[in-house]
């Protein structure tokens, strides 16, 4: 194709978005486009896929059945969700092996979120609450987004998902009405949580790459700095709701915005999470990699059993 | 307690689905694959559906102020009365299948007779989960006969987990004193007229499944006389850790 | 890589319930058919969305080339006469 061709093809296809078309997987498309959806649906599966790990850290240990059942079909939730995006992201030629080679390699990042470690009970319904909640409001626009596979994935995922904030906020409130040693136990998992959550809606606005493109292709539909702010006016009154503080001491409502200001947020904590040197990265990568490669044999065994089937079915057929 | 031996009964129907359950829940995360990795975490799930059935049932039973919570996670080691085939670890997916297994054929085979139970909620219990357990085996005996028939290794790894769980098998057909009462009064199964067809259906699935059917005859058992192996006591560190160490507080 | 050969990818299609048609769900990873219907049923359906499932390997779709969307889909777009709408009735003939 000339360069020309491509030019025109590119317009056009930029057009198709505008109009809000859906572009499905045979469809022409930029390989920039390509590349970046590969990189942001990845991503999000393998959010997924580690945000397993710090939740089912408490599965066995959770404190009544109810409880525990609700923790099991929520992580279960998240294995789901990381599949549907893993198959979203193969729509675009690239296989889920790809995929976790590049995860496993460090080669892709995933919510760094889940470099901190779960270490009260509270801590599932922190990570619920905020976590969840902050997820949801990253999650909702994408519904729309302009990749069919994509949108298809998150409406499925949001619809899931629904339940999972409630879940979180459900323990939250149990403890914040609970004993004293209960209360603070959740003020602790408050106060642990919800600097990483407010960093999880991503960098300034000033410091984000790939925004602009982004908006274009309804990757993103409103800047990071605006989702930050819509995830803190939503949650400080579920906060006041049951009695707990938010950390913040420059946090208070502003009159004259209608929405909450708030402290300046620890960038550099943020950025050497991103890097590598949160308190559990290493931990969740071993877990993740040890889970691979302890499966290996199984995924084997499994292959060659299909194989041998399929060689006395077509025994018999002759 | 009037109903004593209903209860101790009950107990050891539900400490089985609860500590394998627990089991399969160590898994979620770690699986071999994403798609295995919610398959076995919906086993986990189906199984504590049944215990909070049962426990709750037994908790009206004892009429006390215990809740299914406290049945479940505030007993001593020595009163839990689960079989001791299914407090052994994860050793590797091929213990965990093979666990399965051979704990899956045996509470199939369970369940359908105590769907007859003269005990109406026993009964309803047994019919709800009968349909789960049944995909239950499906599952299992799947995976035993793709890891039996798969690669040399995984011949290797399914043939020594079955080998060393082997040894578990024969309690399952062990009787103690609430068995024999229930067993009379036509609310608990006979479970030693199960034994014949237990083994029968197990060793044609190994045996389809290119696998030795282990010849040892030397059992274990104890589990029921809450007499375990040292696995337990970890699993219930981990399963008891909030109520012990918050006693008395609401979740 | 470490792993020899990868499950292939499978496609899955749920019937919600009798009486509609099974609709394409998403795909999955499976080693052989009843694993995929298996991984389907856990996957899939795990609120309770189906009653039937079919489950066939991604290879064995063949899809029509968007590229071809004009000579394949585009002279239907003026066959009006097969739609209701085209032809006139009187006023007076209310439902046909």
């Amino acid at each position: 194709m000339s360069e020309e061709q491509i030019k025109n093809l590119e317009t056009q296809f930029e057009a198709r978005i505008a109009r809000d078309e859906k572009i499905e997987p045979k469809d022409w498309m930029p390989e920039k486009y390509r590349k970046t959806h590969i990189r942001q649906m990845s991503q999000h599966a393998h959010s997924e896929i580690i945000g397993m790990l710090p939740e089912g850290n408490w599965i066995t240990r959770a404190p009544s059945l109810r409880r525990k059942v609700a923790l099991l079909a929520k992580v279960q939730d998240e294995a789901g969700h990381g599949l549907y995006l893993y198959s979203a992201c193969e729509t675009l030629g690239i296989s889920r092996n790809e995929l976790y080679d590049q995860l496993h390699t460090g080669k892709a990042k995933y919510s760094s979120i889940f470099n901190y470690p779960t270490v009260t009970w509270a801590d599932m319904g922190a990570i619920g609450w905020l976590v969840d909640g902050a997820a949801i409001i990253n999650q909702v626009p994408l519904c729309n987004t302009s990749y069919g596979p994509y949108a298809r994935a998150m409406v499925r995922v949001c619809k899931e998902e629904s339940f999972h904030q409630r879940q979180g906020y459900e323990i939250m409130i149990k403890l914040a009405n609970g004993t004293p040693e209960q209360k603070e136990m959740a003020q602790d998992a408050l106060n642990r949580w919800w600097w990483p959550s407010l960093m999880m809606l991503g960098p300034t606005d000033d410091k984000s790459v790939h925004t602009e493109q982004s908006m274009k292709w309804k990757l993103k539909r409103k800047s990071n700095d605006d989702l930050r702010q819509q995830f803190i006016d939503q949650t400080v009154p579920q906060a006041d709701l049951i009695g707990l503080t938010i950390p913040d001491p420059d946090l208070k409502w502003n009159e004259e915005t209608g929405h909450y200001d708030f402290g300046e947020i620890n960038w550099d904590e943020f950025w050497q999470v991103v890097k590598g040197h949160g308190p559990m990265n290493k931990e969740r990568m071993k877990a993740r990699v040890g889970a691979w490669e302890r499966g290996e044999w199984v995924r084997d065994a499994a292959v060659a059993y299909a194989d041998k089937k399929q060689n006395r079915k077509e025994k018999q057929a002759v | 307690m009037k109903n004593q031996n209903l209860y101790n009964y009950i107990l050891g129907i539900a400490d089985n689905s609860l500590i394998l359950g627990q089991r399969m829940g160590e898994l979620t995360g770690h699986g071999p694959s994403l798609e295995t990795d919610i398959a076995c975490t919906n086993i986990s799930l189906d199984l504590f559906g049944q215990v909070r059935s049962y426990y709750q049932y037994a908790a009206k039973i004892a009429g006390d102020k215990r809740t299914e919570d406290d049945i479940a996670m505030l007993r001593k080691e020595r009163e839990y009365v689960n079989v001791l085939l299914v407090e052994q670890p994860n050793t590797d997916f091929a213990y965990t299948i093979a666990r399965q297994f051979l704990f899956d054929v045996y509470h199939f085979m369970f369940l359908t007779e105590l769907q007859k139970s003269r005990d109406v909620t026993l009964s309803a219990i047994a019919t709800k989960s009968i349909k789960e357990v049944s995909y239950h085996q499906r599952f299992s005996s799947d995976w035993i006969k793709r890891l039996g028939d798969g690669t040399e290794k995984s011949k290797s790894k399914i043939q020594n987990a079955i080998d060393s769980l082997w040894t578990y098998t024969d309690e399952l057909f062990h009787q103690v004193e609430a068995d024999k009462v229930m067993v009379g009064e036509n609310i608990g199964v006979d479970v030693t007229q199960l034994k014949d067809n237990y083994y029968q259906r197990v060793n044609a699935i190994l045996t389809e499944a290119m696998l030795e059917v282990p010849e040892s005859k030397w059992f274990q058992k104890g589990g029921k006389e809450g007499v375990h192996t040292e696995h337990l006591g970890y699993l219930l560190s981990d399963l008891q850790y909030m109520q012990r160490a918050y006693p008395n507080m609401d979740w | 890589m470490t792993t020899k050969k990868n499950w292939p990818l499978w496609e899955v299609f749920v019937r919600s319930k009798n009486g509609l048609e099974h609709r394409h769900f998403g795909s999955l990873h499976a080693a052989d058919e009843e694993m995929a219907l298996e991984n389907a049923r856990d996957v899939y359906t795990r609120r309770n969305e189906g009653v039937s499932i079919w489950v066939v390997e991604s290879k064995h779709i063949t899809a029509s080339n968007p590229e071809n969307y004009g000579e394949l889909f585009e002279p239907a777009q003026d066959k009006v006469y097969r739609h209701p709408t085209f032809y006139d009735l009187p006023d007076e003939v209310k439902h046909m």
